[in-house]
């Protein structure tokens, strides 16, 4: 039987198991649209493009499948460029798909082209323009593929109008054929015992987990190897609940605004294993003051960062769940040694209680994760507020921090949870947020309501963009510019005029009471901080500075 | 330092903007670049030479096999391979000088594909220390258009960089 092209699509989706589409339709995208009416697939319509890449990325994040989301040619296209963007920097696997005008007319700039192929190119793990209906099942398959295997990332799909009229018979392939794309899985057998041997005689290791943990599943193999070596831990913002925050071995988060105790762990260790991380910037500070006095083992599925940042000693490329498992066997028992002992006190050191008369956010966000039991699942924006949140909010679970690592993309977090609470509807999913991240997608509430997700939200109020106004501070010698709002709206009558309970609160001894009716309510809900602009995220490592080096650390 | 790679890829429209793409992007530099279908009309080879240190060629190798459209990447060492390049040169040529441009064109086993009252087109084939000892020698006559298609390089011997098929 012939089917179109656009038929054929939604066919090979549902064949590939997707059960939710996040998107926006459009005139180059009819035909699918009108498709996606016979299927079993659901859509769900956000209020911009951009709220739908996030939105499949955030259900990717959490449940481990490939997120899909779709748009029309031209500015639907574009729209989705920051998601698809965000997805990549963080190797997020998500399918997008996208209209584009009929093939005759290609690149005549008529009304509402844009090649977006050409544009997504350096922030895709690959893409197609699709130039035949009869490509269409294998370009879907091998985009899945391409999408969830080795290191995962987003790939973009442009379907011309007029293919997607295209009658075809439909066959979907049974195998995969990519010449140029082989993802390696097995980590060399010599390299695994070279790493193991390394372990057996350092005297001051540390496990640097990224987010290739969460990635690959590979938290239980973390903790065995960690356990059974009695080796510290700290994570990357990317390796957030890698490794349980609540685990005496955790040493905290290492970075810019790492914690103090990771930070120093990582400084004077003599053996780091990187596992699943890739020595980004703001993770590393000044490349050389990283580690000063250690070996690096450096396991990662990508090959291309095994020497990109840092200089490794035993590099090791595969799937950080298996070199794990296989490594464990060779790695010594060992008990808790003066290592141990040191690093514990370095975390007696940095975590201090807070008394404060004025309403703190990392009062807030430690309240939170009390009354959750770091067990619920956290989206950030981008901020101050994402800062806090990873570092006080005490992650238990993998794949339950949801937040944009590499790109830093503000108006990433409440598009997140959208796509997180549908792929897991019965867990909690909280945004935290700031009141500038929060302006820039703020309109995806009603994607939220429409659907019935119960997404909270806590909004850090500060009038402003704290986190540039810490950058000012610093480096700028005060001379505040545009951190400002002078106007902000009632986001409590904002969010009410959604039909989301919303509450604000702006004293510390309201917090509790605050939190518990955010926890008890069964559908979204709002709590507004009112905090202050000049409290600063510390520690903070300065531009150039060894990780070492903190200021409030 | 300057290095050959081989690069075989689909051959697919769109591949060699992702590749010029990525050297843009990675900040690295290329030499030279010339692209040709090989035996196989599915696959294109691609010969570039990089300009940059070890580190540099090491980024260049891996993020090129990260694309999916390359199949594979070669570093081509200078002592086991041959690498030629063709240029086209038009000189100036007045009557007086052109016995002299046939000499030395002769010298070099270059041909004269084309001849006008006032000039001369050069076709010389070879590798670069040839190629710029050639350019020299014409450069006092008058060099009007130049124009190289990029070195080309395969392996001495049996030696060759072909894509290994499994089913
Ligand atoms: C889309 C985007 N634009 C600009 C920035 C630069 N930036 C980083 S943090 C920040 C301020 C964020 O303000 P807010 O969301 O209110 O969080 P706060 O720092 O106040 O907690 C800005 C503008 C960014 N990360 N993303």
């Amino acid at each position: 039987m012939l089917i179109t092209g656009a038929q054929a699509l939604i066919k090979s989706l549902e064949l590939e198991k997707v059960e939710i589409i996040f998107g926006y339709p459009g005139g180059a995208i009819l035909p699918v649209y009108d498709s996606l009416n016979h299927s079993e697939i659901k859509h769900i319509l956000t209020r911009s493009e951009q709220g739908a890449a996030h939105a499949a990325s955030g259900y990717a994040r959490v449940s481990g499948k490939v997120g899909v989301c779709m748009a029309t040619s031209g500015p639907g296209a574009t729209n989705l460029v920051t998601g698809i963007a965000t997805a990549y920097m963080d190797s997020i696997p998500i399918v997008a798909i996208t209209g584009q005008v009929s093939t005759a007319v290609i690149g005549r700039d008529v009304f509402q082209e844009v090649d977006i192929t050409g544009a997504t190119a350096p922030f895709t793990k690959h893409n197609y323009l699709i130039k035949k209906a009869e490509d269409i099942p294998r370009i879907i398959k091998e985009a899945f593929f391409i999408a969830s295997t080795g290191r995962p990332g987003p790939v973009l799909i442009d379907l011309p109008k007029d293919i997607a009229d295209t009658k075809i018979e439909f066959e979907y392939p049974k195998k995969i054929t990519l010449r140029g794309y082989k993802p390696n899985i097995i980590g060399h057998p010599l390299q695994i015992s070279r790493a193991a041997e390394a372990i057996n005689k350092a005297k001051r290791p540390v496990i640097c987990a990224g987010g290739g943990i969460n990635t690959a599943g590979a938290e239980k193999e973390l903790k065995k190897l960690a356990e059974k070596a009695h080796i510290p831990v700290v994570t990357t913002l990317m390796g957030t609940g890698a490794f349980s925050a609540k685990h005496s071995l955790y040493m905290g988060m290492i970075g810019m605004h790492g914690i103090s105790s990771a930070n120093k762990t990582v400084s004077v260790s003599d053996l780091i294993i990187a596992v699943g991380a890739r020595f980004g910037d703001r993770a590393t500070g000044k490349v050389e003051g990283f580690g000063p006095k250690a070996k690096i083992i450096h396991i990662d599925i990508d090959p291309a960062e095994i020497g990109k940042n840092v200089q490794v000693h035993i590099p090791i490329v595969g799937d950080v769940k298996q070199i794990l498992d296989e490594m464990i066997k060779s790695v010594e028992l060992k008990g808790s040694t003066d290592w141990n002992k040191y690093t514990d006190g370095l975390k007696e050191e940095c975590f201090d209680d807070i008394n404060d008369s004025y309403l703190n956010p990392v009062e807030v966000i430690r309240c939170l994760s009390n009354k959750t039991k770091g067990e619920v699942i956290i989206t950030t924006e981008v901020g101050c507020h994402q800062m806090w949140a990873a570092q006080h909010y005490e992650f238990t679970k993998p794949r339950t921090f949801i937040s944009s690592g590499g790109l830093g993309t503000m108006g990433y977090g409440l598009p997140a949870a959208i796509g997180a609470q549908i792929a897991q509807e019965d867990n909690m999913v909280i945004n935290i947020c700031g009141d500038g991240s929060f302006q820039m997608n703020l309109t995806e509430m009603a994607t939220a309501i429409e659907n019935n997700l119960p997404v909270k939200i806590v909004l850090f109020n500060n009038r402003g963009l704290g986190l540039v106004r810490q950058l000012q501070e610093f480096y700028c010698e005060k001379r505040y510019n545009q951190v400002h709002f002078s106007f902000v709206p009632d986001f409590v009558k904002l969010t009410e005029s959604y039909g989301i309970k919303a509450v604000r609160i702006k004293k510390p001894e309201e917090i509790p009471k605050a939190i518990d009716s955010l926890i008890s309510e069964k559908g979204p809900f709002l709590l507004e901080c009112m905090v202050d602009i000049d409290k600063n995220v510390y520690p903070m490592v300065l531009n150039g500075s060894s990780i070492n080096d903190m200021i409030g650390g | 330092m300057k290095t050959t790679l081989s690069v075989l890829v689909e051959n697919h429209p769109g591949v060699l903007s992702r590749i010029a793409g990525l050297f843009s992007r990675r900040g690295f530099n290329i030499d030279s670049l010339a692209v040709g279908t090989t035996e196989n009309p599915d696959i294109s080879r691609m010969t570039i030479v990089v300009e940059g240190d070890e580190y540099v060629v090491e980024q260049v190798k891996k993020q090129l096999n990260k694309l999916v459209d390359v199949i594979k990447v070669s570093k081509i060492s200078p002592e086991d391979s041959v690498t030629r390049e063709l240029i086209l040169i038009k000189v100036d040529a007045e009557p007086q000088v052109r016995s002299e441009i046939i000499h030395i064109s002769e010298i070099f086993r270059a041909n004269i594909v084309d001849v006008s009252r006032k000039s001369m087109t050069i076709e010389l084939t070879g590798d670069k220390d040839k190629i710029s000892a050639f350019e020299e020698l014409l450069k006092p006559f008058g060099i009007k258009e130049l124009v190289r298609t990029g070195v080309i390089a395969v392996n001495r011997g049996t030696n060759t960089i072909k894509i290994e098929e499994e089913d």
